[in-house]
């Protein structure tokens, strides 16, 4: 019985890590929807947005502004993406558009640590960090207010796509550039905008994962791990991202749990990335994308 | 007015499959060639032997594998450092092991199971192509970083988990000073580049570059692309694993299995973006640009006084880097091999305008 309850808080503990990562590959996927580019900034985006936080916080402003100024500051940063980069770069190869995000990783990170600096800075939200017993089962209370906020946020993002004109104009993006524009959609502005939500994302991602971690350079490489989750569930699907991170979060821990003990432990780095390339072979749209992968 | 063709006539095959048509090219590469060879190792003093030249040699080999599988053969890989790694790892496992096998075949057998490694994690491939294929090569960057870190067989159960390169003799020569070193990573390179060139002007180069600019019609004309992609695999991580054992070797002495990391590998294809995708010079001139950069910026940093800390020079840099990245792939994707032929044809007009 022991063994049981064990297994099922190792499998709720790597649910529950696992939102998380569907919190990053969220972003991924909106921009991946949008405009056909697979964002490798969106960590750095994550860190960034969470060191202006923490930064605007520490200069004496309330949670709540800080907040609304490093919102702008991800919608200013939207815009210079949008019209410096994207805009010159429309018909090349999406290998060559994956490469400039890379920069723009490069970039991000070194702007935020030179203006922020190196520092570990303690992000405290207030969300209690104690351990829960559901009957003999230890919860991460962290974790269930982190699951929370991003039912919340994809409840939010679906109400926006649904109701909102700019999330219809997303939607149509979505489908299909060509008839988008004919139908008077202005494309650009669907980019700016489909980056600033990402931003937002980003935003929330780095405040869940910068109050459990504090806000610090490895932020970023949560990133790799948001990569794995969009290839399982599916390049273009909201759903696909959470299911995705729910299923990384979940193999990894059991993985390090039961297999990582007779070899010697650090499976986490690169299990995903494994079972990635599993649904690869099987399944290269993941489970939930659109089949549009050219076989060669 | 002196960089001109007029009058050389081609009077043979062999001479228009030349690898420099021109004579001032044979010259300019002649001249080049014998400063880097007898110059270089003269005038040069220890620190930039050791830390300049020797890397950046290093590195233009690894530029120049990747280039082969990313800028001619169109298959994007963020695992070159992994297979780099496998190279380091397999030399000096082959020389504890064996300790009889000279230092030379310990770097072909390093090529070798480099190769075997990137033709498997090169499989995918076949299957998927573009950043769904950059998620296979993540694989092979993690899950290679992992084994050397955990499983103690390959660094000899050594403590640390670092392993150190064995000396290197030839003949009783042993490879100790700068510029013995500096001497034979630049064999290596310069033979390695010049392969690397012919082959790329080949049968093979022509196959993977029909595959790199449409699949389906290379698939067309008769191109066997399972074959094609994964001698591009097979190669690209040979000249990769050389230039790892080269790295451990003759460079650093000893090395981590994290001197391997992802980092590394995006290095690396910063150098095949800026210097050129699908160009062997611009390997060269990439993997120089990355290596000189961070020294240049240091440099020009003291000239404003102190008045920056060491670590926001560090940031600077990867402000920097990105800036640059992007402004290439906005401005000129071709990178600074493309300027460099453009300065050519516009020496051949010089000075008048037609």
């Amino acid at each position: 019985m022991d063994e049981l309850y064990f297994f099922l808080e190792v499998l709720i503990g790597g649910l529950l890590s696992g939102t998380m990562y569907s919190l990053v590959a969220l972003g991924f996927v909106l921009i991946y929807k949008a405009s056909g580019i697979f964002n490798f900034a969106q960590g750095t985006m994550v860190l960034f947005a969470a060191l202006t936080f923490v930064g605007v916080l520490e200069l004496g402003v309330p949670a709540l502004l800080a907040a609304a100024v490093t919102l702008a500051v991800m919608v200013a940063l939207a815009f210079a993406v949008e019209r410096l980069v994207f805009r010159h770069m429309v018909n090349q190869p999406q290998v060559i558009l994956f490469m400039a995000t890379i920069g723009l990783a490069y970039f991000l990170e070194g702007l935020g640590q030179t203006i922020w600096g190196t520092d570990v800075h303690v992000l405290d939200l207030g969300i209690p960090d104690r351990g829960l017993w559901l009957g003999p089962i230890l919860v991460s209370q962290f974790d269930l207010v982190a699951a929370a906020v991003v039912a919340v946020l994809v409840a939010g993002l679906g109400v926006f796509f649904r109701t909102t004109t700019m999330g219809r104009a997303l939607r149509g993006v979505a489908d299909d550039h060509q008839a988008a524009l004919s139908i008077g959609i202005p494309l650009h502005h669907v980019w700016v905008a489909v980056w600033s939500v990402a931003g937002f994302v980003a935003l929330v991602a780095g405040l869940v994962w910068g109050s459990k971690l504090g806000v610090q350079f490895s932020i970023s490489l949560v990133a790799l791990k948001a990569i794995p989750v969009m290839i399982i569930g599916g390049f273009t699907s909201i759903p696909g991202a959470i299911v995705g991170g729910l299923i990384v979060g979940a193999s990894e821990k059991l993985a390090e749990v039961y297999i990582g003990p007779f070899v010697g432990g650090g499976l986490e780095n690169w299990f995903p990335y494994m079972l990635a390339m599993l649904v690869l072979m099987v399944r290269p749209e993941g489970l939930f994308g659109e089949k549009i992968i050219e076989r060669v | 007015m002196f960089y001109r063709e007029t009058g050389q006539y081609k009077t043979t095959y062999a001479a228009d499959r030349a690898i420099f048509p021109i004579r001032q090219d044979r010259v300019a590469m002649a001249v080049l060639l014998a400063v880097a060879f007898v110059a270089v190792p003269l005038l040069a003093n220890e620190y930039w032997l050791r830390s300049v030249l020797t890397p950046v040699l290093v590195f233009s080999l690894a530029a120049i594998g990747l280039n082969i599988l990313t800028g001619y053969t169109g298959q994007l890989s963020l695992g070159t450092a992994a297979f780099m790694a496998v190279g380091a790892f397999a030399a000096y496992n082959l020389e504890v092991r064996v300790p009889e096998v000279p230092f030379l075949v310990a770097f072909v057998v390093a090529g070798l199971a480099a190769a075997g490694v990137g033709i498997l994690f090169g499989l995918p491939s076949l299957r998927i192509k573009g950043f769904y294929l950059a998620v296979a090569t993540l694989a092979a960057q993690f899950f290679i970083e992992w084994l050397f870190t955990h499983v103690g067989w390959f660094t000899n159960y050594s403590s640390s988990g670092v392993i150190t390169a064995p000396p290197m003799t030839l003949l009783g020569f042993s490879f100790e000073s700068a510029q013995s070193r500096y001497l034979l990573t630049l064999c290596i390179v310069a033979g390695m580049a010049l392969m690397a060139k012919n082959m790329v002007r080949s049968e093979l180069g022509r196959a993977w570059m029909a595959v790199r600019d449409m699949d389906v019609a290379a698939e067309a004309i008769g191109i066997n692309l399972m074959k094609t992609k994964l001698t591009a695999f097979a190669v690209s991580s040979f000249y990769c694993g050389v230039a790892g054992a080269l790295w451990a070797y003759v460079y650093l002495g000893t090395v981590e299995p994290q001197a391997f990391d992802v980092l590394r590998s995006f290095e690396i294809l910063f150098m095949v973006i800026i210097g050129g995708l699908g160009s062997i010079l611009g390997s060269f001139l990439g993997a120089a640009f990355i290596v000189l950069l961070p020294i240049f910026i240091a440099n020009a940093s003291g000239v404003f006084g102190d008045a920056l800390s060491a670590e926001t020079i560090a940031h600077l840099e990867f402000v920097i880097f990105g800036g640059l990245i992007i402004l290439f792939l906005v401005v000129e994707p071709l990178g600074l091999a493309r300027l460099w032929q453009i300065v050519k044809e516009k020496l051949r007009l010089w000075p008048f305008p037609y």
